[in-house]
């Protein structure tokens, strides 16, 4: 027997195949498209978009492909609700990538939003009414605790 | 399992006593949107729903089956989302789940029965043995076609989980030696009473599955659209094959002759090593396995199609599908041929399920 490495092992991944463009499959460049096309929305006054990324049939290398062209931007958040969520934007500003993770950080769900902010990280409107009460709360124990 | 006075809160006040915030909320409304393959654009109106939605009484029954199907849920990928999905539910009764054994399981299956009548969601799993008075399974004295007749009659719906009580499944492969049926046959026949029925196929179905079909009813308060075999059609509309990322070389004719040849290596398509991908219809090829690791065409292996019918009794899982075991449509034996004529008779076949489809909306 010969060792591990004379095994042959074919590396799949966004490389171009051998045998030219025919062959390549995958959904990284129509996924892209379609944000294209939302981003353009986006620019002419229309509605936020997210694509669902569990909902396509992703081939090996896809995601790594989405990855690697979209890049990294300037922001990034870690909500902690459920397991931490992460928030980035990626070198295409208005494009988010949030990554929900589960408790033992696991990946629950994936999307990629087209948006100024992705809705997770906005404040709404109940928990704006909680923190006023919060803060009042916090005032009035203050003041209390100043007139004693 | 729940306190009584619980039964009537809402899921949202719920998970706010458990501390959960109103961002972990709509994680966990945006995830199970995931989970039902719905939009993203449904978020907010799922999080309105399911908010406002009470927790229903769950009873969970076995019968003929192997436990694959409760692994396979209460394994289902995240933790955090799962306990949330039994927290949303009050979950009365299930036999590997319950700490209580004996006369007080059957008491409190018998209790939840009775305080919710009409309004209990009935999971099954296992098929029903209906021959010889069905006495090849038993539990606690009573034949599984009893306990079912009883448990029939106060349901609000009825999920059956997995091809056993979707279709009979492994107890029914042919001799069939016990007489078992599906959930779906016993209604037909009339030997329980009528109610709406979802079959969640699979052997085991996909985890996601289950909790999304859950997580439907939770949201909607109704049975999802359904297939010709009661499967919901946001999991079961497409085949494996429509959805599989090899499709590309199914359609270009390059097909693995052997495992490990030089074709299974360049992950060409398994089709003439037996995959039942064209004639199967669930969500592997998008949900996929093990928190999205893979699904069977992803590992080498071809799909063995166990979330249709008689999967079991089909031929070998090795053949390949022009041999003519599957599906009742001639087109597929007839294109036998070569890659592309394969291609027009899957692909017409699989338009046909597709047009029985709608003609049942």
């Amino acid at each position: 027997m010969s060792g591990l490495s004379d095994i042959g092992v074919k590396v799949e991944g966004d490389s171009e195949p051998e045998d030219g463009p025919t062959t390549r499959i995958g959904n990284a460049l129509p996924i892209l498209h379609e944000i294209e096309t939302y981003l353009t929305r986006l620019t002419q006054g229309g509605e936020p978009a997210t694509i669902d990324l569990r909902a396509m049939p992703l081939a090996p290398g896809d995601y790594e492909t989405l990855q690697r062209l979209l890049g990294e931007g300037e922001v990034s958040a870690t909500i902690d609700a459920l397991g931490p969520t992460r928030v980035r934007e990626t070198a295409v500003r208005g494009v988010w990538w949030v990554t929900h993770h589960g408790a033992t950080d696991e990946v629950v769900a994936e999307f990629i939003e087209i948006t100024r902010i992705p809705t997770i990280l906005q404040t709404v409107d109940e928990d704006l009414v909680d923190g006023l009460s919060r803060l009042r709360e916090c005032l009035a124990q203050e003041g209390q605790a100043a007139s004693d | 399992m729940a306190k009584d006075d619980d039964k009537e809160q809402t899921l949202g006040e719920v998970l706010r006593q458990q501390g959960v915030s109103r961002r972990g909320f709509l994680k966990f409304c945006a995830t199970t949107a995931s989970l039902m393959a719905l939009p993203p654009s449904m978020v907010p109106a799922i999080a309105k729903a399911l908010d406002k939605a009470l927790r229903p009484s769950v009873i969970y029954l076995s019968f003929q089956e192997c436990t694959g199907c409760a692994e396979s849920l209460t394994r289902s990928h995240s933790p955090t989302l799962e306990s949330l999905m039994f927290n949303a539910i009050s979950l009365d009764y299930q036999e590997t789940l319950q700490a209580a054994a004996g006369t007080a399981a059957e008491a409190a299956l018998h209790d939840a029965m009775k305080k919710f009548h009409g309004k209990y969601l009935l999971l099954v799993d296992g098929s029903i043995p209906v021959k010889d008075d069905g006495v090849y399974s038993t539990i606690a004295g009573k034949t599984n076609l009893q306990i079912m007749k009883e448990a029939a009659e106060g349901a609000a719906a009825v999920v059956a989980v997995g091809t056993c009580s979707s279709f009979g499944g492994i107890p029914k492969a042919n001799p069939n030696p016990t007489g078992a049926v599906s959930v779906g046959d016993l209604m037909k026949s009339g030997q329980i009473a009528t109610k709406p029925l979802i079959n969640v196929s699979g052997c085991p179905p996909i985890p996601v599955v289950i909790t999304g079909v859950l997580a439907h009813y939770l949201t909607f308060g109704e049975v999802p659209a359904l297939d010709v075999h009661g499967r919901p059609k946001v999991f079961f509309g497409e085949t494996i094959h429509d959805r599989c990322y090899r499709r590309p070389f199914y359609d270009q004719g390059k097909f693995a002759k052997t495992f490990d040849d030089e074709g299974a290596r360049s992950g060409w398509c398994l089709y003439e090593l037996g995959c039942k991908g064209p004639t199967t219809y669930n969500a592997c090829a998008t949900t996929k396995w093990n928190g999205g690791v893979s699904f069977p065409v992803e590992s080498g292996h071809g799909c063995l199609g166990c979330s249709e019918p008689d999967f079991w009794d089909k031929g070998s899982f090795y053949a390949p599908l022009s041999t003519g075991h599957w599906g009742t449509a001639e087109g597929i034996a007839a294109a036998a041929a070569a890659g592309a004529a394969i291609g027009i008779g899957a692909a017409a076949m699989s338009r046909r399920h597709q047009d029985t489809i709608s003609k049942e909306e």
